[in-house]
């Protein structure tokens, strides 16, 4: 349960401390770690600390990796079959 | 927008199946070290889509399931001091100690004032508005954990809580690794590599596999496309005799890593040699909280004498997190222990192997 990293939305901050959200349900959480923490953020959180930010950016650019292996695979495969 | 839904897409997950299909590997164990991958390869069924030949293999990384028994005694003792509130995360209160009738949940029976809280701030909290109280913070978890007790003990310190402390189970995971891989006790080809702790630590935190042990890892997320496409590397780098270690959750974990929440622990914590279940005493692989900070330290304000004596119980949790054996091997398993009534710490945690193996064994 500790280990649990689930990512919530930033809604507002009051220096360490902010509140944020997933599906309606609110939270509050601390910032420490995360530099330049602004609402509208979505935050990895961890037993109550943001471990890191999460962009739509870098799940984007993550996802076009994982395709690049996977369309890897696809001609692997074939070959192999 | 969030990424799970990204990551679960079923063609990437049937290509990736396909592709390990097709490589040329036999006979290989793949060690998982983070209980949040143990539960989600159970809840995707993954170790039923990989081909024969292909074993995924649950190693220590359940940090309640790898805090020995005699730990669970000690905290106990502590708990039935009547001045003292306990606060911990879920998870602890129902780990038996050396005996089954050992718990923090039957401490509570008896009378023991015991909090389950969220994050070590509650902890914090409850301290601040029980002032005649001791509050004891139960302080356990790996890398990703340790930042969080170390900014509620610096703030207990700036803000004077003198009747706050934390008891450290804390842990951290290279050197478990390394007593893994050099015992040999258990044949380890490649690791699928917690994503969390390498938020923290970066992919720098693990490149000592490639460069001293030149064993493949794959830092991974935990979708099921993320693993699926980590098994697929490190399978592929076995198949052709590499030794790297990548980085597949690359949307969270960056190479440096986290490091204002490394330095809070570093402020905090130093290393000590700890003693882990299964695994036995490992050099520095616990945290301690250093002297500056010993007056929030609940060992050194309680006296409290660590029990280094390991005692022999039936549970079989020392070779689950090794590795050496799956929860299913264990005579106990889903007989005298199941999840109501728990024999061992993996049957307790929702991390553990032997929650995970028993809330999906229909699947198998
Ligand atoms: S099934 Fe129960 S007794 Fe057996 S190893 Fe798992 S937790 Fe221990």
């Amino acid at each position: 349960m500790m280990c649990l990293a689930v990512p919530l939305k930033i809604v507002s901050i009051n220096e360490k401390n902010a509140v944020a959200e997933m599906d309606g349900i609110k939270r509050n959480i601390r910032i420490d770690f995360i530099k330049n923490a602004e609402v509208g953020d979505y935050v990895i959180v961890h037993a109550g600390f943001a471990i890191e930010k999460l962009t739509r950016k870098m799940a984007q650019e993550n996802l076009e990796a994982v395709r690049e292996v996977v369309n890897a695979c696809k001609g692997f495969v074939q070959k192999q079959g | 927008m969030l990424a799970k839904d990204l990551f679960r897409n079923k063609d990437d997950v049937k290509t990736l199946r396909k592709a390990i299909e097709s490589l040329d590997v036999k006979d290989i164990n793949i060690m998982e070290v983070c209980g949040t991958h143990t539960m989600a390869i159970a809840e995707a069924g993954i170790k039923q889509m990989l081909p024969k030949g292909i074993n995924l293999i649950s190693g220590p990384g359940c940090p309640v399931c790898v805090t020995p028994s005699e730990r669970i005694d000690d905290i106990c003792n502590l708990a039935m001091n009547k001045d003292i509130i306990i606060t911990t995360y879920g998870d602890m209160i129902r780990v038996p100690g050396t005996r089954k009738d050992i718990s923090l949940e039957k401490s509570r029976m008896m009378g023991a004032d015991i909090k389950a809280v969220y994050s070590s701030m509650d902890a914090l909290d409850i301290a601040i508005d029980n002032p005649d109280r001791e509050v004891v913070f139960l302080g356990i978890g790996f890398e990703t954990t340790a930042p969080a007790a170390a900014s509620a003990l610096m703030e207990a310190y700036k803000r004077k809580v003198d009747n706050f402390s934390i008891f450290s189970l804390h842990k951290v995971i290279e050197p478990a690794i390394r007593s893994l891989l050099e015992s040999k006790e258990v044949k380890i080809d490649g690791f699928l590599l917690p994503g969390h702790v390498a938020v923290i630590l970066g992919q720098k935190g693990f490149m000592f596999l490639q460069y001293e042990y030149a064993i493949p890892g794959v830092i991974s997320g935990f979708e099921p496309v993320d693993i699926l496409n980590s098994l697929f590397l490190i399978a592929k780098e076995i198949a052709e005799g590499r030794g790297e270690v990548k980085n597949e959750y690359t949307r969270l974990v960056s190479f440096e890593g986290n490091s204002a929440a490394r330095d809070a622990v570093y402020e905090v914590f130093k290393p000590r040699d700890d003693i882990w279940r299964g695994l036995g005493m490992i050099k520095n692989s616990g945290l301690k909280i250093r002297e500056k900070y010993s007056r929030f330290d609940a060992e050194v304000k309680f006296k409290i004498k660590l029990t280094d004596e390991i005692k022999n119980t039936p549970c079989k949790c020392g070779d689950v997190v090794k590795g050496l054996i799956d929860p299913s091997n264990c005579p106990l398993f889903g007989k005298e222990c199941v999840p109501d009534s728990p024999v061992g710490p993996c049957m307790v945690s929702s991390e553990g192997s032997c929650a995970a193996a028993y809330k999906y064994r229909n699947m198998i």
